[in-house]
């Protein structure tokens, strides 16, 4: 049964897009609004859920080249690579540090070691969601 | 470390050699290089003689676990001395004779020989040991060894049904033991036997005086084979013929008797320990007697001879102990049942061992120990018939032998004992000297039957497996210095009163001797015509005429019930506790998860509503409550309408539809009560896993697919009930005693200050508590392993190829 679903498919393209800068939008904002990583993911992965409506599991596997579990240790990695960071200057493991920067197109910007915590946060959960949805999907 | 210790160790330390001399020596018989040692330890302990004479003892210690108060300490004085001589001293025979007994080609010499040593250096450290608890670690070592010797011939049934009932016996003795020892260390405040014995007279009056009396004499009653423990020695009668000479007549089931000696200034002061110990001991002493006489196994009399033979020096203990109860007695009843104990039991352990031996000959060289099928060996065999002579005259106590001797203070013992009057009652005592008599008489009975059906009668060759011949000298020489040794003590019984007697006497109950002076132990042969000499008498003339018409009287024994035995009480005993624990397990382990989840529900109302009501714990405060709003209520019909749909629901789709349901009302929930990142999680996850669950709905097998409505339980409906009450009378309960406020105002004021967000909720998830959130996205990332794992890896059932590929 071969469906025609063009418009399905030139929507999804679109709207890709607007939930993956939603997702980001919300990622970035964590600290200040409701979000973070854990939401983020999320989303993220609700974008690539869309794709694999619209299209299959192979041609997204041809946009998107990623092998997930890589995207969970990669995750973890930032996650406890941020927590002992702080070792190395001599404070206990899990401090965090942040400070304004005077950055290029930002301006004033606050950096903080949390965001890349949440990174690690965000990179695990679109794994693990993108790796349990595959993995059911491509079962027989 | 002392060169006592050192002797201890000793066996331990050649133990581990035997297998090297056994490979690298096998022309020679492994024996003669385990022999030496226990000759050394034997001649180098004799030195200590001189030193335990005079009452004097000898202490060393070492530190083991010096902050528990454990130490290895050894004590050497007149009783201890008095067992290492007859452990290294039969020791030695034994060893020789088994050098010549097991051959040196078929049996595995090395297995054999290590735990032979094991067991003499543990039995040694249980009768040097000072300490409580090491003189606890050599016993269960004694256990264990005797336990490995049982079952030397391991492929035969009978000898592992031995080993391990005499394993659960006696480990079972033991560990009373341990409680025992260990209630009287709380009582004494020390590990150390001396120490205590000193507290004696303050530890009588301690209310778990009794209990550590009794779990000490069960340690000693199994070991020593008394009644009703004594079942285990009859089959451990399965273990080759030296082991039985060595560990079940000579050592291991003296250990009790030892313990008792030793326990003897702590617990004498109680008429407890007389009662319990004489009683035991006698009654065990007649039973046995009494049941040697049907058995037919040669072995088999012997071991219930054994077990009389220490039920008699049991009940001599305890009668001696009756001189420290009754105050007013003088020494004369003490010295004469603890000497007579103390004489019986070295007169036991060489008469007893060159039974064995000899038994042991008759069964290496006919190949039958069944008494049905021998007889008329007396020509054929005539040192054996010697030896054997010697050793059952001596054991029913006929004279010039040692055991007459001591079977006379027996009796003295006891008639001394009749006269005491005890608790006003002239009838009680009587029974003492009447119980031994009847014991005496049915223990001649059975030494006759060793000498007389064995080697007088009729010669049957056809019945027998071999042709019988004289044992190999080698095999005769250790039963003949047995045999020496009873007629010399016998004869000269003076030889051993001052120089092991009197001061093992003398250290069984130190305090009734007054200081520097010696107990008087003088054996006469002959004392006279004196009331024992006449039972003797009784004995001998009631003993023959028994025996003579044994064929017509041992039917008898069929009329008692065959079925009502210990031995049947035992392994059905084993039997309903195997039986019992598994229907019990059957029961309640159903394999329903169902049933297990009734289970942990059921202890979560009881455990928890039983301390909500015993602590008088419920609270209701409403003065913290915030008013309820219109959103709320609507919100919560919604969400209990929707519950009950999931329980009504006919169709499984309907239920997780309203599950859905649920899931999306709490996260509007959460966006009343202002948690925005939670109701936005919600949202999402609510979603995926309704779809998971549809994905699982879809999947669900063909066959079993009904839509049908849940059944209703009655059982279930009260738990869910019960569970649902408790828990929220709980959250009533704890709302409303708030003990202290809560920390969040630290949070409110330090997000932004110290955190540089704002953003709470995400400042405590990644900043203030950001080894929580490491931790549950690890959960997640386990989880989504799991679940590739779980769908990828496929290993049908048997199927290794996969592993052995990779």
């Amino acid at each position: 049964m071969k469906t025609n679903d063009v418009i399905f498919q030139t929507v999804a393209k679109v709207v890709f897009f607007m939930i993956i800068f939603f997702a980001v939008r919300i990622f970035f904002a964590g600290h200040y609004y409701p979000g973070g990583g854990f939401v983020g993911g999320l989303l993220t992965s609700g974008a690539i859920v869309l794709l694999l409506l619209a299209f299959d599991l192979k041609t997204v596997k041809k946009i998107l080249p990623v092998d997930y579990k890589w995207l969970i240790s990669l995750g973890l990695l930032f996650a406890t690579g941020t927590a002992a960071g702080s070792v190395l200057f001599n404070v206990p493991f899990f401090t965090h540090a942040y400070d304004y920067f005077q950055l290029p197109l930002f301006g004033k910007t606050s950096l903080h070691t949390a965001m890349l915590f949440d990174l690690g946060v965000y990179l695990v959960v679109i794994g693990v969601t993108m790796t349990i949805i595959q993995t059911i999907g491509e079962s027989e | 470390m002392s060169l006592v210790h050192w002797a201890i160790l000793a066996p331990f330390i050649l133990a581990i050699f035997v297998p090297f001399f056994r490979k690298k020596a096998a022309t020679i018989h492994t024996g003669w290089f385990v022999l030496i040692l226990p000759v050394v330890l034997f001649v180098s302990f004799l030195q200590y003689l001189p030193v335990t004479m005079n009452n004097n003892s000898i202490t060393h210690s070492a530190a083991w676990i010096p902050s528990l108060g454990i130490d290895f300490s050894v004590y050497i004085d007149g009783l201890s001395l008095l067992f290492i001589l007859l452990i290294t001293g039969i020791g030695s025979l034994v060893v020789l004779y088994s050098i010549y007994y097991l051959s040196k080609t078929k049996e595995s010499l090395q297995h054999f020989y290590v735990y032979l040593l094991m067991f003499m250096g543990a039995m040694l450290g249980v009768v040097l040991s000072d300490n409580v608890i090491t003189l606890y670690m050599f016993w269960e070592l004694t256990s264990i060894s005797s336990f490995l010797l049982i079952a030397y011939w391991f492929d035969r049934d009978r000898s592992r049904y031995g080993a391990l009932k005499s394993m659960l016996i006696t480990v079972f003795g033991g560990l009373m033991m341990l409680g025992g020892f260990l209630v009287l260390s709380i009582m004494g405040g020390t590990f150390s036997i001396r120490e205590l014995a000193v507290q004696a007279p303050d530890l009588y009056h301690h209310p778990l005086f009794l209990l550590a009396m009794i779990l000490i004499l069960l340690g000693a009653f199994t070991k020593s084979a008394q009644f009703p423990f004594y079942i285990w020695l009859p089959d451990a009668m399965e273990a080759p013929t030296p082991v039985s000479a060595y560990l079940h007549s000579a050592t291991m089931v003296k250990a009790g008797i030892y313990l008792v000696a030793r326990f003897s200034p702590i617990f004498a002061f109680s008429s407890y320990w007389f009662w319990i110990v004489s009683a035991v001991g006698l009654f065990t002493m007649i039973w046995a007697s009494f049941n040697a006489v049907k058995q037919t196994d040669l072995k088999g009399i012997l071991a219930y001879s054994t077990v009389s033979q220490l039920g008699l020096i049991m009940g001599l203990l305890g009668a001696g102990s009756a001189a420290l109860y009754f105050d007013s007695l003088d020494d004369n009843l003490y010295t004469a049942a603890v000497i007579a104990a103390i004489f019986h039991l070295i007169n036991h352990a060489t008469f007893k061992g060159s039974l064995f031996m000899v038994v042991g000959i008759i069964d290496h060289e006919t190949g039958t120990r069944d008494i049905r099928r021998l007889g008329g060996l007396m020509s054929l065999m005539p040192v054996t018939f010697t030896l054997s002579v010697i050793g059952a005259f001596s054991m029913a106590g006929l004279p010039p032998f040692n055991g007459f001797l001591s079977k006379e203070m027996f009796f003295l013992s006891m008639v001394q004992l009749s006269e005491l009057n005890l608790f006003n009652l002239e009838t009680w005592g009587i029974f003492f000297p009447v119980l031994a008599w009847i014991g005496s008489v049915f223990t001649f009975i059975y030494s006759m039957i060793i000498v007389f059906t064995v080697f007088t009668g009729k010669f049957q060759p056809e019945k027998l497996e071999k042709k019988p011949h004289e044992a190999p000298a080698g095999m005769l020489v250790s039963p003949i210095i047995l045999a020496v040794l009873v007629i010399v003590f016998g004869l000269f019984p003076n030889l051993l009163s001052y120089s092991l007697i009197q001061p093992a006497a003398a250290a069984i109950v130190p305090s009734i001797i007054p200081s520097g002076e010696q107990l008087d132990v003088n054996i006469y042969f002959w004392h006279g015509i004196t009331a024992e000499l006449l039972m003797t008498i009784a004995v001998v003339l009631v003993g023959i005429i028994l025996y003579t018409f044994l064929p017509k009287w041992v039917g008898l024994y069929n009329y008692f019930p065959g079925k009502v035995t210990l031995n049947n009480l035992y392994d059905a005993s084993l039997y309903t506790v195997e039986r019992g624990s598994n229907s019990i397990t059957k029961s309640y382990m159903s394999g329903f998860i169902r049933s297990y989840l009734v289970y942990i529900f059921a202890f979560f109302i009881a455990l928890l509503g039983f301390t909500l009501w015993a602590k008088d714990a419920f609270r209701y405060d409403a003065s913290n409550t915030s008013p309820i709003g219109y959103y709320e209520i609507g919100l919560l019909v919604v969400l209990c309408v929707a519950t009950a749909t999931i329980l009504m629901a006919k169709s499984r789709l309907t239920s997780i539809i309203s599950l859905g349901a649920v899931g999306y009302s709490v996260s509007l929930f959460f966006v009343i009560f202002r948690a925005p990142d939670l109701a936005l999680t919600q949202l999402v996850i609510e979603t995926v896993s309704t779809a998971l669950f549809l994905l699982c709905f879809y999947h669900l097998p063909k066959l079993s697919r009904h839509e049908e409505k849940m059944s209703f339980q009655i059982g279930n409906a009260l738990i869910a009930a019960g569970v649902g009450i408790t828990v929220t009378l709980i959250g009533i309960t704890a709302h409303s005693t708030k003990l202290f406020s809560s920390i969040n105002e630290y949070y409110i004021e330090n997000t932004y200050k110290k955190a540089g967000g704002e953003n709470m909720v995400n400042v405590i998830l990644v900043d203030f508590r950001g080894f929580d959130t490491l931790f549950e996205i690890a959960v997640l990332s386990v989880a989504a392993l799991g679940i590739y794992a779980l769908i990828k890896l496929r290993l049908e059932k048997g199927d290794d190829s996969v592993n052995e590929n990779k």
